[in-house]
């Protein structure tokens, strides 16, 4: 090891002609761009160009139907007094909140139970059906099986002499329903993902918890959880900014009501672009979404160190 | 055309397998020109199609390519299509969007052609024509078709309630004790005992068959919900076409809406939240809903549901304090889109689509009823060999009892102020006087 070390160090020094490593490192880069190209066109022309011209639409009034004019901060000050937008805000982090929260612990459960009890290629695969099916075909499928007078779920509630439930209409609950019905479709992918992490752990430690005579609880707790920290971090982060841009559950089950309970912020943006007409003031909101986005990822980057593993010492 | 989301997103996918097998534009007329127009009716694309191709044999230097989308894609499409140029030449156009085109001069005005070809507006079912008039007073459209709203009733529940087609077809109804109209109502509704709600013992939280549905809180123009009521009592929605003032705030409007609402209240009507998610027809259809008021364009789904269970009939909407019934007249017109290259053609292919020729086919698919008179005889006469009576939509017609759908400026505005208030008003949140602070946050819409 260190012979070869030392050997190639040696080479360089005394390597007589930088202009030919010069060249490899031209050639290198000439190769790198001709690979990095085609992603580049997709990143310029769908996201760089895109996310630049809304920034530029969003200090404009632009109905799409007359050329947009520049109108400074005005659409920002509108939307600080906008009630529907802040209203939006809250419901969006409910969402949030109910959706991530729940799906999480369900999905560390299942992964712990799958690592433990079953290596079966069926089991995971059947985990994962849901997420096969596309999305506004679950939404369409929930949205009827909870209807208040056909939907079996409430006939099952009647049926056990329970009250009904109106799961989509009822102002209080609608949204723990969309959540709910999101965590179903997430959570065999979201737990996949937390068990591939879980093997990732090497088996001596628990073997070693073991031999310091740890129970199950305290094996989860001081082995489990902290060296899957850096995979927690990445699903979080990957399932906080997806579950912020809810839209097809809502778009189309409740379209925003009862009232404005369900009127999460990526669906507002949609109303005011494609109902409304308003894309400068829809742009202005996408571009507070996006700052939004980015510091609540940046945020738990952080407090999670999702860069750095408790196995590497 | 209003249809629920469900509904719209049904149809929706029909076009997926639809566009596999639409026209493709034929190779001979390469030398002539080629139009495309847009419709979203997947149930009206066939006859559209048919006047496409004897248009082409009267016209062999003009092609139609007719194209049919779902309601959402279908106004997206044509939306960015004026921005970018690529769009329909024709498209069929509806009220909700048309001021908006107008008013950013999208769309082209017919009067200049009009003059030139000496084509009578008068020649339509009268006050359709007006709806297509844009504020500078010129012509954008010519109807094509119109709907009105009635009642959708399960005959066997009538029947079983003891209530006749006659009876039904002579309701009347005023905002203070929803006269006969509420009656029946209250006796079509059942609960899980099996008690009517004009009896004693009614149980209104374990309602089994309500005696009217909801359909959502109808929003900002309650087209099928409750404008056929609200228009009874003299209130309009605005201050005339092209106006700058809601009415929201009348008196007149708010009692007629507590007294909707007080249906639910009496159990006779499903609450908001019992009534969010399966369509009213679907409910009609099994049963949990005796009766049910929606436009002439549902017709052919309602009696495409007859089953052991459920046999359609309509009646039409009750007599109201006027003396009179009163419907939504709403219509459909093709627009010609500002970006298109040939603006001659376009206008003879919509001075064809409300041509008797054109219409007088559509009539006879019996989908809708066409803008001229003559081709609105043939659609009941179609209607009719179907063994459906449509007596109850056209009579409104007959009678005079029409209004107009409201056009005014910042529609989508409204439509995102009111809609939640209205679903507040539903929910039992609020009362309908509170709609008085949001028509002044519409009326300010329009300073």
């Amino acid at each position: 090891m260190t012979i070869t070390e030392r050997k190639t160090s040696l080479h360089r020094d005394i390597a007589p002609q930088p202009t030919v490593r010069k060249g490899r490192r031209d050639s290198q880069l000439r190769a790198a761009i001709l690979f990095l190209i085609p992603a580049s066109i997709g990143f310029v022309v769908f996201f760089a160009w895109p996310a630049v011209r809304g920034l530029y639409l969003s200090f404009t009034d632009y109905n799409l139907l007359r050329p947009p004019t520049f109108i400074g901060f005005d659409n920002y000050l509108a939307i600080w007094s906008d009630p529907v937008f802040w209203n939006s805000l809250k419901v969006t982090l409910q969402y949030v909140v109910m959706n991530v929260g729940v799906q999480t612990v369900a999905a560390l459960g299942l992964a712990v139970l799958m690592q433990r009890f079953t290596r079966s290629m069926v089991v995971r695969g059947v985990i994962m059906l849901p997420y096969l099916i596309a999305n506004v075909i679950v939404a369409l499928v929930w949205f009827w099986l909870c209807d208040y007078n056909l939907g079996i779920i409430n006939a099952a509630l009647d049926f056990f002499g329970l009250d009904k439930v109106g799961f989509f209409g009822n102002q209080d609950i609608a949204m723990g329903t969309i959540a709910m019905v999101n965590v179903w479709r997430h959570l065999g992918y979201t737990s996949l993902l937390l068990f591939a992490g879980l093997q990732a752990i090497p088996k001596d430690v628990y073997e070693a918890a073991e031999v310091d005579g740890a129970g199950e609880w305290r094996v989860f707790r001081s082995v489990t959880l902290p060296l899957l920290r850096p995979v927690l971090a990445f699903v979080l982060v990957v399932t906080v900014v997806g579950s912020f841009q809810i839209f097809d559950t809502i778009a189309v089950t409740t379209g925003g009501g009862p009232i404005d309970a369900t009127r999460a912020i990526n669906y507002y943006i949609y109303q005011r672009a494609f109902e409304r007409l308003d894309f400068g003031y829809a742009s202005a909101l996408a571009v507070i979404l996006m700052i939004i986005l980015a510091g609540v990822a940046l945020l738990q980057n952080k407090l999670l160190r999702a860069n750095e593993s408790d196995l590497e010492r | 055309m209003k249809m629920n989301r469900v509904a719209i997103l049904t149809l929706a996918a029909i076009p997926l397998v639809l566009t596999g097998c639409s026209t493709a534009a034929s190779s001979d007329s390469a030398s002539g020109t080629t139009l495309s127009y847009g419709l979203w009716d997947a149930n009206q694309a066939p006859a559209y199609k048919q006047c496409a191709a004897d248009f082409h044999k009267a016209n062999p230097d003009i092609t139609v390519k007719v194209e049919q989308l779902g309601w959402d894609d279908y106004w997206n499409k044509i939306n960015t299509g004026f921005v970018s140029g690529e769009n329909y030449d024709v498209f069929t156009s509806h009220l909700a969007n048309f001021p908006e085109f107008m008013l950013n001069k999208q769309i082209l005005p017919l009067d200049d052609y009009i003059k030139a070809d000496g084509v009578d507006l008068k020649g339509y079912q009268p006050g359709l024509a007006d709806l297509w008039k844009g504020d500078d007073g010129k012509q954008y459209g010519l109807p094509k078709d119109f709907d009105t709203i009635a009642m959708f009733y399960n005959k066997q529940l009538t029947d079983a309630a003891g209530l006749t087609a006659d009876q039904l077809a002579t309701l009347d109804w005023n905002p203070t004790d929803g006269g006969t109209y509420e009656k029946a109502i209250a006796h079509l509704t059942v609960d899980k005992n099996g008690v009517r709600g004009d009896e004693a013992g009614f149980d209104k939280a374990n309602v089994a068959t309500y005696g009217l549905w909801m359909e959502n809180s109808g929003g900002s123009d309650g087209q099928t919900q409750w404008s056929f009521l609200a228009h009874t009592t003299g209130w309009d929605e605005t201050n005339g076409a092209w106006g700058d003032k809601y009415n929201f705030d009348d008196p007149k409007f708010q009692s007629t809406i507590d007294w909707w609402y007080s249906l639910v209240e009496k159990g006779y009507m499903p609450s908001f939240e019992a009534q969010t998610g399966i369509g009213w027809s679907d409910q009609l259809t099994a049963g949990k809903v005796a009766m049910a008021s929606n436009g002439s364009w549902m017709t052919g789904a309602v009696f495409g549901a007859t089953s052991d269970t459920f046999t359609p009939a309509i009646a039409p909407t009750p007599v109201g304090p006027s003396g009179k019934r009163a419907s939504m007249f709403n219509g459909l017109a093709d627009n010609i889109s500002a970006t298109t290259k040939h603006p001659d053609q376009s206008w003879k292919w919509v001075k064809y689509l409300g041509s008797v020729e054109c219409q007088s086919v559509v009539a006879k698919a019996a989908v809708v009823f066409p803008a001229i008179p003559a081709a609105t005889d043939e659609a009941i006469a179609a209607f009719t060999a179907k063994g459906i009576d449509v007596s109850a939509f056209t009579t409104q017609v007959a009678d005079g009892t029409t209004f107009l759908y409201s056009i005014t400026d910042h529609r989508s505005d409204v439509s995102a102020l009111v809609t939640p208030a209205m679903e507040a008003i539903m929910s039992g949140k609020a009362k309908a006087s509170s709609l008085t602070a949001v028509n002044d946050q519409v009326n300010a819409l329009f300073k």
